[in-house]
């Protein structure tokens, strides 16, 4: 199908295609084994400069929004989700500094970030702070020029990857969620260091650690915004970047299909290939239309963020995160059936492409939190419509 | 250094069949790409760049598609490209073919190291290499796996070349030839940037008269060698299948095999 | 030089314009009608038009003065003083070409110390070796072996060049088809006399192997062609056979050493000797993983053959280069070829179809393998060769 899309944006899907076909899915299954970070890859990624595709062009980058970053994203998680959520996270990670940081700030960050030369991360998750983002515990205290970090993040994608984190922490505790701001920490700053390295289910070679914040002082000029803008900014990233997980899952589910669809025109049962079956043809059928519906919502909500008309979207981007991880779950999990035994042998990546959805439904914000969020502005948007 | 690299645009071989009623190849929805091996001759010519600086031109010979390589060659980072077309190359063998070549070498006139692919993967010839080098009188290595070292004067140039036995570390003098095979590098793939600066790119065409060159030494009449007939190879004769347990065909097999005295 | 349509033949059928890879014909009036600027001179309308309409007409080249030219010629290959099995393989088939002509069949045997093989060429049949023994030419060197193969064309004057297409010959051959200059034609597979013109007619593949080419030089001399080792048969080699020893002189410069060998590395790895095996077992794609060679390996320690392999598996990293079987790796004719898990492109096939006997052995029954194989066994690798391994060690 022709997805209507421009000849950059064309440029920038076959690019990150030939990094999957031709770089990821050789080493994929290793890099699930081991669970090694995929430094090689990003390098690749980087050379592609697909790391500037986000970042406006007067800091390196090539000016690019949502769209362009859900064709990566989905492209590299044909591949291999995990490859695709190193990738994404830097880009959650630079977000808030293009959108809310000072020029300074930009000028110093986004080139590095841009070029890929370094990584991002953002680290919002703590051990009593998950969905209820506003009971987190993590503080800023200003003193002097400085501010003086204490706490821990936990699950942080690219954690002890990354040098540039941004930070969310209280700088004023009684104000509650207004309490809370946006910070840059380097990696290497004294009083920062990573505890373990989390050993998981899915997305196995991404980097997922603690960050311990320790009497880590960080000079003001480090705060993005002003302070107590901190859940603003959580906020709109979160808002920018759900359909960039729903592209992880599109691409995931895509590479599942793809699997289902080679193997069943390979596989004979009864002197036929199982392709001929009708059983077979309708769960591919289903797949198919489960994948294409998912992949029309990603883009046509990734069209509207970028056209900037629209300022509130709460609600559509957390349709574009919800349904397609639900699809992606589905489909790996029918991908299987397809295969039958041998889908449940990790000889064929069709069980490490489930193992891989299930994080799509739970993190950046629970599939749960997400309906939430649908819930409560549909009611808005009808109280609004009455008065 | 400055740095020639040598291209062809092949169609990608898999793909090409004859058809049988007129014998003639047929090349309808065949896709042309670089061929592979000259892939490995960009990517070193890139990397003796980031090392040495200098600049890295890319030049191919071929009708006004093989534009299409050049433009893959800009978006991995070459600095520049050049296509040799023009009628009077047509029907080239592979020593008109280096001869047309070395002609655009003479053109540029100030370089150091030229590298070409061991061979294109349509002809298989592995002649145009050494041809360009004999034409231009310069020393030259073929099958080059690896580039040891290239001295800060410039001078000369140190490689690993595969002889059947091992490797050969050989010396020579620059400006030189080398041909490299696959195992010298991995190729880089293209950028975005080189995409879009590729969208943009005029392509400079060389045509004869832009080349100090003897027409008789071009195309078809400067080739000694004539493709006289084409055909597809015979087919060997199917042989004996068997089907069913691995045991019982492997015991049918060996008897088979004792039978016509294989073993 | 140009094309052109003979009007008064050409029945404006229209075949041309299909066999045109580059749409430089149309019909009009019900005639052809070439499209110069498309045009490339490939000559596939030529060769698929019934009605002989098309032709090219060549400018006649004023080079050699081709009667003068006689004998057929083989560089005879030798590294470290020992003559290499191609040489004795191209003298086999230069033989027949001679014999044909009616000429002489000569080597060529150019190094340091060489001059005491020379009656190994005889043996295998030349008529006359020239040798050039230099101190110079104790290293192999392009430059000056060139010049000494050059030295001796202009001398003597050969009708026809033949030389190994190995490492050295297809450096050595294209360097001195430029300097003399001649035509060359890559990788024969068969080698023929036209009668009627004295030519040589020179069949090689193409586009990997899916097309054969039959390429003349008639108008330039020498007319040269390399040959890959295994194609061709030596003849059994007749001690008593006797032969002119020629000592030709040639006188070298510094100039002519353009390279320098500082070093020389044998390599395990590199070096793996296919292409004298009798038996060659060969896995594939369908191997799975690299620690399953080991299978293929015990399988060829069983039969006292070699390890060969496809393309896909050297290219998944699971076996060294040196092991590649087909039109990018070695061409290998040993008594028996087993295909483990290799699917049998027409690029492996090159390598290895003139095996006296193919041993097939792969999951799916389509896999092209099965059409030139002599055996084949449609089954998992996994349970057929362990049961191979065990039924070979029972009767052999």
């Amino acid at each position: 199908m022709d997805y209507l899309l421009t000849e950059e944006q064309e440029m920038i899907r076959e690019l990150a295609s030939k990094i999957t076909e031709n770089k990821i899915m050789p080493v994929r299954e290793e890099l699930d084994r081991t669970g090694e970070f995929p430094g090689g890859i990003v390098k690749d990624i980087a050379a592609a400069d697909l790391f500037r595709v986000a970042i406006p062009e007067e800091y390196g980058g090539i000016g690019g929004g949502c769209l362009e970053l859900c064709l990566i994203v989905e492209e590299l998680s044909r591949g291999c989700a995990g490859v695709a959520v190193s990738f994404a996270a830097s880009a959650l990670g630079a977000f808030p500094i293009n959108r809310f940081g000072s020029e300074e700030q930009k000028k110093k960050y986004l080139p590095l970030l841009a070029s890929g030369e370094k990584l991002a991360a953002f680290g919002l998750t703590e051990p009593n702070a998950g969905s209820d983002a506003g009971a987190i515990e993590t503080t800023a205290k200003p003193e002097g020029d400085e501010y003086v970090l204490n706490g821990t993040k936990v699950f942080i994608t690219n954690g002890g990857e990354a040098d540039i984190y941004v930070i969310i922490a209280m700088t004023n505790k009684e104000k509650g969620a207004r309490g809370a701001s946006a910070l840059i920490v380097e990696k290497g700053t004294p009083g920062f260091s990573f505890g373990k390295k989390e050993d998981k289910m899915g997305i196995r070679c991404s980097a997922t650690r603690e960050l311990v914040f320790d009497n880590c002082r960080i000079p003001k000029g480090n705060l993005i915004g002003r302070e107590g803008t901190g859940f603003i900014i959580t906020m709109s990233n979160f808002n920018h970047s759900r359909s960039g997980i729903g592209a992880q899952a599109l691409g995931t589910a895509q590479g599942a299909l793809d699997e289902a669809v080679k193997y069943s025109g390979e596989r004979v049962q009864f002197g036929k290939t199982i392709a001929t079956f009708q059983a077979i043809q309708h769960k591919l059928a289903d797949m198919a239309i489960q994948v294409e519906a998912a992949r029309a919502l990603i883009y046509s909500t990734a069209r509207m963020i970028d056209s900037g008309k629209q300022k509130n979207f709460s609600k559509e981007s957390a349709i574009s995160k919800v349904f397609p991880s639900d699809v992606a779950m589905a489909v790996t999990v029918e991908a299987i059936q397809v295969l039958g035994g041998y889908g449940y042998m990790k000889d064929y990546p069709v069980e490490k492409y489930m193992r891989d959805a299930k994080i799509m439904q739970i993190y950046e914000g629970t599939n749960e939190i997400q309906r939430n969020i649908i819930g409560l502005e549909l009611i808005k948007e009808s109280k609004r419509k009455k008065k | 250094m400055n740095i020639i690299v040598f291209i062809k645009q092949v169609p990608e071989t898999t793909e090409v069949k004859i058809n049988p009623e007129t014998n003639t190849l047929i090349r309808e929805g065949v896709t042309s790409i670089i061929n592979p091996f000259d892939m490995y001759a960009i990517e070193e010519g890139l990397r003796v760049r980031e090392a040495k600086g200098g600049r890295v031109t890319v030049i191919t010979m071929g009708p006004p598609q093989a534009e299409a390589a050049l433009r893959q060659c800009i978006a991995m980072g070459v600095d520049e490209v050049v296509l040799l077309s023009d009628r009077v190359f047509a029907g080239s063998d592979t020593l008109a073919t280096s001869y047309t070549l070395s002609c655009a070498v003479r053109k540029i006139k100030d370089f150091d190291l030229i590298i070409c692919g061991k061979q294109a993967s349509d002809g298989d010839t592995a002649q145009v290499g050494p041809g360009i080098a004999q034409h231009l009188n310069i020393p030259f290595v073929t099958y080059v796996r690896k580039i040891e070292e290239i001295p800060e004067d410039r001078k000369s140039i140190r490689v690993e070349k595969m002889v059947d036995e091992g490797y050969e570390v050989r010396e020579m003098k620059l400006p030189a030839l080398i041909t490299v095979v696959k195992e010298i590098n991995e190729p880089r793939l293209e950028s975005l940037r080189g995409k879009l600066n590729a969208k943009k790119a005029q392509i400079p065409v060389w045509t004869f008269s832009d080349m100090e060159m003897d027409k008789e030494r071009l195309g078809l009449d400067g080739s000694p060698t004539q493709v006289i007939k084409i055909f597809t190879p015979q087919p060997r004769e199917a042989g004996e299948i068997f089907e069913g347990e691995a045991e019982d065909c492997v015991n049918k097999l060996v008897e088979k095999m004792k039978e016509n005295k294989i073993v | 030089m140009s094309i052109k349509v003979i009007n008064d033949k050409c029945t404006g059928c229209r075949i041309c314009i299909s066999a045109c890879p580059l749409d430089a014909i149309k019909v009009e009036n019900k005639l052809a009608v070439i499209d110069l600027d498309k045009c490339n001179l490939c000559g596939a309308c030529i060769s698929s038009c019934k009605s002989g309409a098309i032709a090219i007409e060549k400018k006649q080249a004023k080079v050699a003065n081709k009667e003068e030219y006689k004998g057929v010629w083989v560089f005879a290959e030798q590294r470290n003083g020992e003559i290499d099995t191609v040489s004795y393989e191209l003298l086999g088939e230069g033989r027949k070409l001679a014999d044909k002509l009616q000429e002489e069949l000569a080597a060529v045997l150019v190094g340091d110390g060489i001059r005491k093989e020379a009656g190994k060429l005889t043996a295998h049949g030349a008529d006359k070796v020239y040798v050039v023994d230099n101190p110079g030419l104790k290293e192999y060197q392009d430059s000056s072996y060139s010049k000494a193969l050059f030295s001796l064309v202009q001398r003597h004057k050969p009708s026809i060049i033949l030389g190994g297409a190995t490492t050295i010959g297809r450096s050595l051959l294209p360097k001195l088809a430029v300097m003399l200059p001649t035509g060359l034609t890559a990788d024969c597979t068969g080698l023929e006399i036209d009668n009627e013109k004295k030519l040589l007619l020179q069949t090689r593949p193409a586009f990997g192997g899916n097309i054969m080419a039959t390429i003349i030089c008639p108008d330039y001399r020498p007319q040269m062609a390399t040959v890959r080792p295994r194609v061709m048969k030596k003849l059994p080699e007749d001690p008593s056979r006797k032969g002119e020893i020629i000592e030709e002189e040639v006188q070298f410069v510094k100039r002519d050493m353009m390279t320098k060998v500082v070093d020389v590395v044998k390599d395990e790895t590199i070096h793996v000797n296919l292409q004298d095996a009798e038996i060659i077992v060969s896995g594939g794609r369908g191997l799975k993983a690299p620690e399953n060679f080991k299978l293929i390996r015990e399988l060829a320690d069983a039969l006292g053959g070699a390890v060969g392999s496809s393309r896909a598996a050297v290219d998944a990293g699971w076996i060294p280069y040196s092991h590649q079987v087909g039109q990018t790796g070695k061409t290998t004719a040993p008594k028996i070829y087993f295909a483990c898990g290799i699917s049998g492109a027409i690029q492996h096939q090159v390598g290895m179809r003139t095996a006296d006997v193919i041993i097939a052995i792969n999951k799916d029954p389509q896999a092209p393998i099965f059409q030139i194989a002599t055996y084949g066994i449609v089954g998992d690798l996994f349970q057929v060769i362990p049961a191979l391994i065990k039924k070979f060690k029972e009767v052999l």
